[in-house]
C-alpha cells in the first residue's frame, strides 16, 4: 500500500511540473467550453428579420415596435411579399421573417385568437431555435399587456416554420458533449502517454524489475487522472451553470457518479492503448484517431445520429462517450432519474469490463 | 597553410550561464583537430556554433572562409556533419542513403553515381548495397555514414563522438577513413571519449567549464603536463571543472 | 558458490529470427565484479535482459543466486539492482524524490541502506533539490546506482553505466564499484571501453553473440601468443601503411600514439625493422617492447 501511495504522489508530481499537461488539464475544459458556449452556437444578438405586414393596424404596428426595441432583432425592412422573403432568405441576408395576416387587430378582437408566422433559417438549428423563441417571447409579452386591460384572455397563435432543417435534429447541446470530449481527452491520451513515456525511458524497465506487482504500475497511474478528471468535471459544470446559465435539472449526485463510471471506463481505454502501444506518437494518434474523432463524429454531440445512415447508426453503439452523451443530457436538461437510464449506465459498465479484461489478460510481465 | 576555421573569443550564453566562454583557436586546412572535454565542458554548444545551427553570443569566427552569424547557409554547403545518434536513415537501403544525401548537397545523378560506386567499392559493400540500413552492423553503419558526410566534398567534417559503442577493430578501420580524407585536404574536427584516439589526432583542444583550457599537439601536451598518456592530461585539467551541466 | 549461472543462453529476435545471443554459458561468483566486454550488438543488453527476468529466453536456462530466471522471476526482482543502458531516472522528479520513489517501490526506505550508498550519495548530495534531468552525465550515473542499490541487492546488473561518460567520471564510477564490491555485492558490468576491462575480477569479451574469452584480465593478457612491439614515427598514417604492406607484419594497428605491431619471425630484429621504414621515407623511429592490454587481445581475437 505504501507503494502505492508513493507511486501515486510521484505520478503527480510528473503532471503538476509538466506546464503543457496541465494546461491541456484545466485549460482544455475552460477553453472548449467558451468555444462552444459563446463562438460556436447562436450569437443571436442583432439578428436580421424582415416583417410583413399585411394588416397594418394597431396591433401588428405595437408588436413590431416591440421587436425594433429588442436588441436581439434588427429589421431589415418591412412592407414585403411573401416571394421577397425566400429572396432573401437564400440570399442569406436574414435568420427570420415575421409575417401578420390581414385584418390581424380585427380578427383578435372579435375572436379573442389570431395568428402570426414566424418564418426561420434553420439552417443553422441552434439560432433558429433561439431566435424563434424570443420571438414568441415578444409576442406573448404583447398579449400579457393586452390581457391585463381585459376580462376574456387573447390567444396569439405563432405558427413557426423551419426552413431547410424542419425537425431541428440534433441542435447540439454542447456542455455534455463537451464533457464527453475532455473526459475522453485526458483519461485516454493522458493516461496512454504517461505510460508509454515509461516504457519509452526505460524506467518501465527498472519498475519491471522490483517486487511491485507490475499492473499495479499501470493501475496507480490512473488514480491522479481520475482525481484530476473529476475536477474537470466540476469545473465544467460550474462554468455551465454559472457562465452559460444551463441549469443541472436532474440529481447532481447521480451526475457526479455516471461520470466516474465513464472516467473508469476511459482510463481503461487509456491502459489498453498504452499496453498495445511502444511509442508516445502511436498512442497519441490511436488515442486521437480512435477516441476522441468517434466521440465527435458518433456520439450525437455534433452530428444527429438519426440522420446517418443504418451501419454507422449501429456503429455508434460501440462508442462509450455515446452512452455518457444520452446519460449526462437525460440528467442535466431532462432531469430524469437513474430508472431512465440504467440501460444506457449498464452498457457504459459493460465496455469498461470488457476492456479491463482484456487489459489484465494482455499485459505482459516482461519486455515483448 | 590556409586557415579553414578561426574563432575570436566566441561566446555563447544561456541566460546567465556561460555554455562556451571565449574560445579562441585556429584550424588548418587537412589537419586533424580533436576537440576533448568532459560532459557539459561545452563542445557540443561550440560545435553547433560552428556548424552555423546556433548564433554566437559574442566573438568572432569564420568556418570555411564564412562567417558564423551571417553566412550560416554558405557554411552548410561548405560542410560535412556525422554524429553518432543521427546519421543514416535506417530505413533506406545504402544506395538510396547515398543518392538522398547527394542529392541534398547538390550532386547531379552522374556524379552520385560514380561517388555510389566508388564509395560502394571502398567499403566492400557490394552484397549489402540494395540492403536496408538497419540491418547492417554499427561499426558498418559508421563508416558508411562517414563516407556520406564526405559525399559532397565538404572542405571541413565535423564528426561528434563517431566511434561510441564500435569494437576496437573498426574504431581503428574508421580512423584509418579519417586519415585518408585528411591526406586529401579535408579538415577533420572530431569529439570523442576514447582518449588513444585522440593520439591521432594532429593537435587537440580540451575544454573545461566552457573554456578552451589546452591547446597543443598530443605530444607537446604530454610535455606540458609532464603525463605519460593523454588520459592522465585529460584527467589533471577535467579534475578540477567545477560545473555539472 | 555461483551467484549467477548461464547455461547455454540464447535470444532471438524478430521474423528473421536475428540471433542476438548465442548459447552463451558462464558463471559468476557470489562477490565477483564480472564485466561483459564487446561492442554495441555484442549480445551484452539481451544477457541483462534476461537475467534480470525482463525477457525470456530462446533457448537453455539460468539462475540468479539459485532462481530460475523463468520460473522464479518474482523471486529475482525483489533480489537484483539494475541499472539499464539508458539512466532510468525520472527527469522531472528531484534527486532525492528518485531515491525515495525506487527505495519504496523496492519496499525500504533510503534511511535503512543510508550506509550503502552513503559514499556515492554524498557527492550528489549537494543537489538534491535539483531536478534529474538538469544533472551532468555523471551525475545522473550516480543516481542511478544509488537507485539501483537502495534495496541492498544481492546482485547488481550495470548495462553499459560508463558509455558516453567522460573519463573523470568514469574513473570515479569505477572506484565505486571497488568500494561496493568490499559490500559483497556480485557486480555484473558491461562496457564498451577496453581500458575498463582491467578493473574487473573477470571478463567475458563478446562479439555478434558469442563468447571469445573468458577469463581474469591477466590471464586473457598472459595468454597473448605473439611478441608485441609498440612503434612510432614521425607519420601516424604512413607508419601504418607502410606496417600493413611489410612482409613480417603479423598484425598492425594505431594504438594511441604508438602503433602495435606482432611479426611472423620471432628472431626479427628491431634494426632490421628500422631499416624498412626508414627506407619507406620515416624518420624519428622509437621501436620498443610493449605489455599486452585487453584491447590488444580483443583485436586479435578479432581478426582470427
Amino acid at each position: 500500500m505504501k507503494q502505492f501511495i508513493s507511486f501515486v504522489k510521484k505520478e503527480f508530481s510528473h503532471v503538476l511540473r509538466d506546464r503543457r499537461t496541465l494546461f491541456i488539464l484545466f485549460g482544455m475544459p475552460l477553453v472548449q467550453i467558451l468555444i462552444f458556449g459563446f463562438a460556436l452556437t447562436s450569437e443571436v444578438k442583432d439578428s436580421k428579420i424582415v416583417v410583413v405586414d399585411y394588416a397594418r393596424d394597431n396591433a401588428s404596428r405595437a408588436i413590431i415596435s416591440k421587436f425594433e426595441a429588442s436588441h436581439y432583432f434588427d429589421i431589415e425592412k418591412s412592407a414585403m411579399s411573401h416571394d421577397d422573403i425566400y429572396k432573401s432568405f437564400k440570399q442569406g441576408k436574414i435568420k427570420m421573417a415575421i409575417v401578420f395576416p390581414a385584418k390581424f387587430n380585427e380578427t383578435l378582437l372579435q375572436q379573442n385568437k389570431a395568428q402570426i408566422q414566424i418564418i426561420a433559417d434553420a439552417s443553422d438549428p441552434n439560432t433558429a431555435n433561439t431566435i424563434t423563441n424570443y420571438a414568441s417571447a415578444i409576442i406573448n409579452d404583447y398579449k400579457s399587456q393586452l390581457d391585463k386591460t381585459m376580462a376574456v384572455p387573447y390567444q396569439i397563435f405563432t405558427e413557426t416554420k423551419m426552413l431547410y432543417n424542419p425537425q431541428l435534429a440534433g441542435a447540439p447541446n454542447f456542455v455534455p458533449g463537451v464533457m464527453a470530449l475532455v473526459l475522453m481527452l485526458v483519461c485516454v491520451m493522458m493516461t496512454a502517454i504517461s505510460i508509454v513515456k515509461e516504457k519509452e525511458t526505460g524506467t518501465m524497465e527498472v519498475l519491471l524489475v522490483s517486487p511491485f506487482k507490475p499492473i499495479w504500475v499501470i493501475f496507480s497511474k490512473a488514480v491522479p487522472y481520475l482525481l484530476l478528471s473529476l475536477v474537470n468535471v466540476a469545473s465544467i459544470l460550474l462554468l455551465s451553470v454559472f457562465v452559460l446559465d444551463l441549469p443541472i435539472n436532474g440529481s447532481v449526485l447521480l451526475l457526479l457518479a455516471e461520470s466516474v463510471l465513464f472516467i473508469i471506463t476511459c482510463l481503461t481505454l487509456g491502459i489498453f492503448i498504452s499496453i498495445k502501444t511502444s511509442s508516445q506518437q502511436v498512442a497519441m494518434l490511436i488515442s486521437l484517431m480512435g477516441m476522441m474523432l468517434p466521440t465527435v463524429l458518433f456520439s450525437g454531440f455534433m452530428f444527429p445520429i438519426e440522420n446517418m445512415p443504418l451501419p454507422l447508426q449501429i456503429i455508434t453503439n460501440i462508442v462509450p462517450s455515446k452512452w455518457y452523451y444520452v446519460i449526462v443530457k437525460s440528467i442535466m436538461i431532462k432531469g430524469l432519474s437513474f430508472s431512465y437510464i440504467w440501460k444506457e449506465t449498464l452498457i457504459l459498465l459493460g465496455i469498461t469490463l470488457f476492456f479491463l479484461a482484456l487489459s489484465i489478460k494482455s499485459f505482459k510481465i516482461r519486455l515483448s | 597553410m590556409e586557415t579553414v576555421i578561426r574563432t575570436e573569443k566566441l561566446t555563447k550564453r544561456f541566460g546567465d550561464f556561460i555554455a562556451t566562454n571565449e574560445i579562441t583557436f585556429e584550424v588548418k586546412k587537412g589537419e586533424i583537430f580533436g576537440f576533448l572535454g568532459a560532459n557539459g565542458a561545452g563542445k557540443t554548444t561550440a560545435m553547433r556554433m560552428l556548424c552555423g545551427l546556433s548564433i554566437p553570443s559574442s566573438g568572432d569566427a569564420q568556418v570555411a572562409g564564412f562567417d558564423v552569424y551571417k553566412q550560416t547557409e554558405e557554411i552548410k554547403k561548405n560542410i560535412g556533419y556525422m554524429s553518432q545518434k543521427f546519421s543514416l536513415y535506417e530505413d533506406l537501403t545504402i544506395l538510396e542513403n547515398i543518392k538522398f544525401f547527394g542529392g541534398i548537397y547538390g550532386l547531379t545523378d552522374k556524379q552520385i553515381k560514380t561517388k555510389s560506386d566508388s564509395l560502394v567499392e571502398k567499403l566492400g559493400l557490394h552484397n549489402e548495397a540494395k540492403k536496408l540500413v538497419s540491418g547492417l552492423p554499427l561499426g558498418w553503419k559508421q563508416k558508411l555514414s562517414f563516407s556520406v558526410a564526405v559525399l559532397h566534398d565538404p572542405k571541413i567534417v565535423f564528426l561528434d563522438e563517431p566511434t561510441g559503442g564500435v569494437d576496437p577493430l573498426t574504431r581503428r578501420q574508421f580512423w584509418e577513413l579519417i586519415y585518408d580524407a585528411a591526406d586529401t585536404g579535408v579538415t577533420i574536427f572530431v569529439t570523442t571519449h576514447y582518449m588513444d584516439e585522440a593520439e591521432y589526432c594532429n593537435r587537440i583542444s580540451i575544454m573545461v567549464d566552457g573554456r578552451i583550457d589546452a591547446l597543443d599537439s598530443p605530444v607537446n601536451l604530454k610535455k606540458q603536463f609532464n603525463a605519460n598518456s593523454m588520459d592522465e592530461v585529460f584527467y589533471q585539467l577535467a579534475r578540477g571543472a567545477k560545473r555539472a551541466e | 558458490m555461483q551467484s549467477v549461472v548461464l547455461n547455454n543462453i540464447k535470444k532471438v529476435y524478430g521474423k528473421d529470427q536475428k540471433i542476438a545471443v548465442d548459447n552463451v554459458s558462464f558463471d559468476v561468483n557470489q562477490g565477483e565484479l564480472f564485466g561483459l566486454i564487446g561492442p554495441d550488438g555484442a549480445g551484452k543488453t539481451s544477457i541483462f535482459r534476461m537475467l534480470t527476468t525482463v525477457l525470456l529466453p530462446d533457448g537453455g536456462s539460468a539462475t540468479v543466486e539459485g532462481f530460475d530466471i523463468v520460473k522464479d522471476y518474482k523471486k529475482i526482482r525483489n533480489i537484483v539492482g539494475y541499472m539499464p543502458g539508458k539512466f532510468s531516472l525520472y527527469q522531472d522528479l528531484t534527486v532525492a524524490e528518485n531515491l525515495h520513489f525506487f527505495a519504496t517501490v523496492f519496499e525500504t526506505t533510503v534511511e535503512e541502506n543510508y550506509d550503502l550508498i552513503k559514499d556515492i550519495y554524498i557527492q550528489i548530495e549537494k543537489f538534491k533539490n535539483r531536478r534529474a534531468g538538469k544533472l551532468s552525465g555523471g551525475m545522473k550515473q550516480k543516481l542511478a546506482l544509488c537507485c539501483a542499490l537502495i534495496h541492498k541487492p544481492a546482485v547488481l546488473f550495470l548495462d553499459e553505466p560508463t558509455t558516453g561518460v567522460d573519463p573523470v567520471s568514469r574513473r570515479e564510477f569505477w572506484e565505486m564499484l571497488k568500494r561496493l564490491q568490499e559490500q559483497k555485492i556480485t557486480i555484473i558490468v558491461s562496457t564498451p571501453y577496453m581500458d575498463e576491462a582491467k578493473l574487473c575480477d573477470r571478463i567475458a569479451l563478446m562479439q555478434e553473440g558469442k563468447i571469445l574469452s573468458i577469463e581474469t584480465p591477466e590471464n586473457i593478457v598472459e595468454s597473448y601468443p605473439d611478441k608485441l612491439y609498440a612503434i612510432k614515427a614521425n607519420n601516424m598514417h604512413a607508419l601504418l601503411k607502410n606496417m600493413a604492406a611489410y612482409e613480417k607484419t603479423l598484425n598492425s594497428y594505431a594504438f594511441g600514439e604508438y602503433a602495435h605491431a606482432s611479426f611472423t619471425d620471432v628472431a626479427l630484429t628491431e634494426n632490421e625493422l628500422t631499416e624498412y621504414l626508414k627506407g619507406h621515407g620515416l624518420s624519428d623511429i622509437e621501436i620498443k617492447k610493449t605489455e599486452v592490454t585487453i584491447e590488444d587481445c580483443f583485436i586479435k581475437l578479432l581478426k582470427s
